[in-house]
């Protein structure tokens, strides 16, 4: 990492991001190489966000045309039938992502990429995948798992307005900063600030010490195995929501989000048998839940992108530069509340 | 967007684009670089939503063509402001409209997002935002005792007195212990006589700020008594060799386009290396040589400018040779840059999560559906396992003197104390406002602003120097002053109070204002705070400074719902968010959901920290 510095115009480039978290962290996302596979408006903001970040390279992977949904919610490609019938998303949001900062490297990668081996990914710091399937989901995540140098893993889905974001670093090592404040209240909010961003205006930094920090993440097969009634209380409702349509979706054989509202009576359906079987109250599940899901189909309400793909990238970011707390292991945003939780959700086995 | 109704905006930017901006303003490219943002911004949007219909207008918020009138003609207000004074300006204007305004702010991995309404929630003003901060004169011109300090001392000081206007006041001599200014000196040695070789005037501005000044201030014992003495530096010892490394060729081949920098004359090209006093020292010559002998027409108007290479390394060398002085540890030019430029830390992720935020308020303001509104604060450590937080929105304080009208408590020697000072430190710095009218009862005591004919504003001008109480109609203790500003259509009433003396080092002002809720330094929650420098006051600038002190603010009793202070955080241009044109309609349904939770939906902190630590350990 020493002896390469930054270039002048990189320099000039990313001064204010540097200043939030140092040049040995610039450097390292300038060597990261991330691959996202499905192009959804919120996958689309995740890529804006990592090529203005300036990585190495980013690939794209989503063969599928334009469609109405898709130009709600991808600012990447412009409303012109003209200009983009006939050609695939990769292609189209490859062009528009290399304007943003040409010292990244966008490309396109074709094929199944559940199809390909294990070997493809060792090109890849971290891999996102969006508007896939449970089964395809699970396939990669365990590709990347059995690589012998870590490959992040990471999948990102927005319905209608609300979204989830799961995260698999394997073993995670990293170097952790503490805090006077152990008590996770708001006098702690307020004293992140001391900690929080790089102060680089105080050459006596003040911190109270670091320790190695080691974090153990759940597959995506463990983690959504986890019996319900052994999750955490008060998990957020979006996870069941996103596992009940999951499933009705693989037992239909349905694409992502090919759904609408008539499918209404089999989801219920489905609610009850997966809170029979867990021994969950199906009011975990609101109904007017699962309809905006529903309803929306693949839709995505465009705000809710920006916040997910912003979220997401910070996460990317912080694995590739080995700074910060990583999340572990979902995140959820739901506009009706407002919040943006993190659940961990992890055996004890495995956390 | 309510489907089927067509979106206008209007998008009002003053600035231009800069590199540095496009690593999360992504709608501009390099090849933007010093266009208009309102316009670039504009252009780029309508490429993927080609049927909005948005105005661009390249120009100060703060204009008054931007009136009332103007704002009523909206249904919301969007700010993305980078600074305090514009965005208390803008919500005057929309508490005078009576329109709803959505504020928010970022720095680095922190933002928030917050709403006002006028009559529903607290106006912007209701919770105390710090302003920047200021030092003390003797602080910065005799007894520094950090960086930034030295940062201030460099810049509005020595920058200020070489290279700014020669007409304003300015701090740099230093009182020797028999009271005697060394002006008549320190005139000399700053004037340059049109034969003086540049490196020789160099080498002796250098002893003098950092030899003989300094010799002069240890003469001064009681300055020094529980205080480390500085230790004088003079070229002859920090560079013995001297002769100022000059790489001849390479400089002299520079072409236009390329910046005059003593950090490439020197060889020195890491912007992030922390300088040895030796080259600080180099620097320190080398840049003043250039400024004479490149930038010769800039000497005598120049202010510091960021974005000024050679005026960042200048600054850089001189706070680090005066740190060195007075052992302050020494810092790189980048960081020294940041302090000098105010410059706040900005990434893409945290930017495009708040403006998703924005937008969702918006649209729920919009569709008229103020029951749902909310603030959020968007963390860098979660809290409650939140790394958003949304927050109820607070009813307005009735306390807030913006808002609600409470007369301000004003301690001031009204003997002392001119009406200038009056108009300055309080009117225009701490209340906000630019156009102001004084007035003293039914007396028109003093106004300001843009349309006032040539001889009144000379009557004013001469008024501005007379003590309060001098006044024709006399202010002194009892005296309430009624202060408006009628572009932001907002007025305040000011009750005085005399005072004889005041603390020179707490209270630098000599003056101070109650009842408008000025954090004081235990209860001040700053954090990088964005602003651009304002225009430099003659002593001492105010700077703002990351402070160490964060507290919780005591919560008064008796207060509905005070949320422990949130930082206040202040963000350059947000990137426009498209609003789905799809009907939104459908999927807000607030709280139907049949829960077994005891938890709010939305958090309502306690007021006790208490009471909060006890509720999360059950």
């Amino acid at each position: 990492m020493d002896g390469e510095e930054l270039t002048e115009e990189e320099t000039a480039l990313y001064d204010r991001q540097i200043r939030v978290w140092g040049v040995d962290a610039q450097k390292r996302l300038s060597k990261a190489h991330i691959l996202v596979r499905g192009l959804n408006g919120t996958a689309v903001e995740f890529c804006k966000n990592m090529v203005l970040a300036g990585i190495g390279s980013l690939t794209l992977m989503d063969d599928r045309s334009v469609t109405e949904d898709v130009l709600q919610s991808n600012f990447l490609i412009p409303p012109d039938e003209a200009y983009y019938s006939g050609r695939s998303l990769d292609e189209l949001c490859c062009e528009s992502l290399k304007d943003f900062n040409p010292m990244v490297r966008v490309s396109v990668e074709k094929g199944d990429l559940s199809q390909f081996d294990g070997e493809f990914f060792d090109k890849f710091d971290a891999v996102v995948l969006s508007c896939c399937s449970l089964k395809t989901k699970k396939a990669i995540n365990e590709k990347c798992r059995r690589r012998p140098r870590r490959v992040a893993f990471y999948a990102i889905e927005c319905r209608d307005s609300c979204g989830e974001i799961f995260v698999d670093l394997q073993k995670y090592t990293y170097i952790q900063v503490m805090s006077s404040y152990v008590a996770p209240c708001l006098d702690y909010i307020l004293d992140c600030y001391k900690h929080g961003c790089l102060d680089t205006s105080d050459a006596s930094k003040k911190s109270d010490g670091t320790a190695e920090c080691q974090l153990n993440y759940p597959s995506l097969e463990e983690a959504i195995s986890i019996a319900w009634r052994d999750l955490p209380r008060k998990v957020s409702k979006v996870y069941f929501a996103m596992r009940v349509i999951e499933r009705f979706e693989l037992s239909e054989g349905r694409n992502p989000g090919e759904t609408s509202i008539s499918d209404l009576p089999l989801i219920l359906k489905m609610r009850k048998e997966l809170c029979d079987a867990q021994s969950l109250g199906e009011s975990y599940i609101p109904t007017s839940l699962l309809e905006r899901i529903l309803a929306a189909g693949g839709k995505e309400h465009p705000p809710v992108c920006a916040i997910l793909g912003g979220v997401l990238g910070q996460e990317v970011i912080k694995a590739i530069s080995g700074k910060g707390d990583p999340l572990k292991n979902f995140f959820y945003f739901d506009t009706a509340d407002g919040k943006g939780i993190i659940e961990d959700m992890s055996n004890s086995s495995t956390s | 967007m309510a489907s089927g109704s067509q979106l206008e905006a209007i998008k009002i930017d003053m600035d231009t684009i800069e590199v540095s901006n496009l690593n999360r303003q992504f709608l501009f490219r390099q090849s933007h670089v010093g266009q208009s943002k309102a316009k670039v911004a504009r252009d780029a949007v309508l490429k993927f939503r080609p049927h909005i219909n948005i105005t661009p207008c390249h120009a100060n918020i703060k204009d008054p063509e931007f009136d009332v009138e103007f704002f009523k003609k909206f249904n919301v207000v969007l700010n993305g402001l980078d600074n305090l004074d514009a965005r208390r300006h803008v919500n005057r204007l929309c508490l005078a409209a009576e329109v709803p305004l959505v504020e928010s702010g970022t720095t680095g991995f922190l933002g928030q997002v917050t709403v006002h309404v006028k009559g529903k929630t607290e106006c912007y003003e209701c919770q105390p935002k710090p302003t920047p901060k200021t030092y003390p004169v003797c602080t910065i011109t005799s007894t520094p005792s950090k960086f930034v300090h030295c940062i201030v001392w460099a810049k509005d000081l020595l920058f200020a007195k070489l290279f700014g206007d020669k007409n304003q006041e300015n701090d740099l001599n230093v009182r020797s212990s028999d009271g005697t200014n060394s002006t008549n000196h320190t005139e000399d040695v700053f004037e340059r006589r049109t034969d003086e070789d540049p490196e020789q005037y160099a080498c002796k501005i250098y002893d003098h700020v950092f030899g003989y000044n300094i010799e002069v201030a240890l003469t001064n014992e009681e300055t020094w008594k529980s205080r480390n003495k500085p230790r004088p530096l003079y070229v002859r010892d920090v560079l013995p060799d001297n002769l100022i490394q000059q790489n001849g060729s390479l400089e002299n081949s520079v072409t236009e386009e390329s910046v005059v920098s003593s950090m490439s004359s020197l060889g020195l090209k890491n912007p992030q290396d922390i300088w040895s006093l030796s080259e600080n020292s180099k620097i320190f010559l080398e840049a003043l040589r250039l400024f004479i002998e490149r930038r010769q027409k800039d000497i005598g108007n120049l202010t510091f400018d960021k974005d000024d290479q050679l005026a960042v390394e200048f600054v850089t060398a001189a706070a680090n040779i005066r740190a060195s002085s007075f052992g302050i540890p020494l810092h790189s030019l980048f960081e020294a840059k940041g302090i000098a430029g105010n410059i706040v830390h900005a990434v893409a992720t945290t930017n495009a999560i708040i403006a998703g935020l924005i937008v969702i308020e918006a649209i729920k303001i919009l569709q008229g559906d103020f029951e749902n509104l909310r603030m959020t604060y968007c963390l860098e450590h979660p809290s409650r396992k939140m790394l958003l937080m949304p927050v109820q929105p607070f009813e307005a304080n009735k306390s807030c003197y913006v808002c609600s009208e409470t007369p301000l408590l004003l301690e001031i020697n009204t003997r002392t104390s001119k009406l200038r000072d009056f108009v300055e430190k309080i009117v225009k710095n701490k209340l906000g406002m630019h156009s102001p009218l004084i007035m003293h009862g039914s007396t028109l005591i003093f106004e300001a602003g843009d349309g006032l004919e040539e001889d009144v504003v000379a009557n004013y001008a001469l008024i501005l120097d007379k003590a309060l109480a001098e006044l024709p109609a006399p202010v002194t203790s009892g005296t309430v002053l009624t202060v408006e500003d009628l572009h932001q259509e907002f007025s305040c009433n000011i009750n005085i109070k005399h005072r004889e003396e005041f603390d020179e080092e707490k209270e630098p002002d000599g003056m101070v204002l109650a009842g408008w809720i000025a954090p004081t330094q235990k209860d001040a929650r700053i954090v990088s705070n964005g602003e651009s420098t304002s225009a430099a006051h003659p002593a001492v600038t105010e700077m703002v400074e990351k402070s160490d002190d964060v507290e919780i603010a005591r919560e008064k009793p008796g207060t509905k719902r005070k949320l422990s202070e949130m930082s206040e955080m202040i963000d350059h241009v947000h990137d426009i968010k498209p609003c789905s044109s799809h009907d939104v309609g459908d999927q807000v349904h607030p709280q139907e959901v049949e829960d077994n939770d005891d938890d709010d939906d939305i958090v309502i902190l306690d007021e006790n920290p208490e009471t909060r630590k006890k509720k999360r350990l059950q």
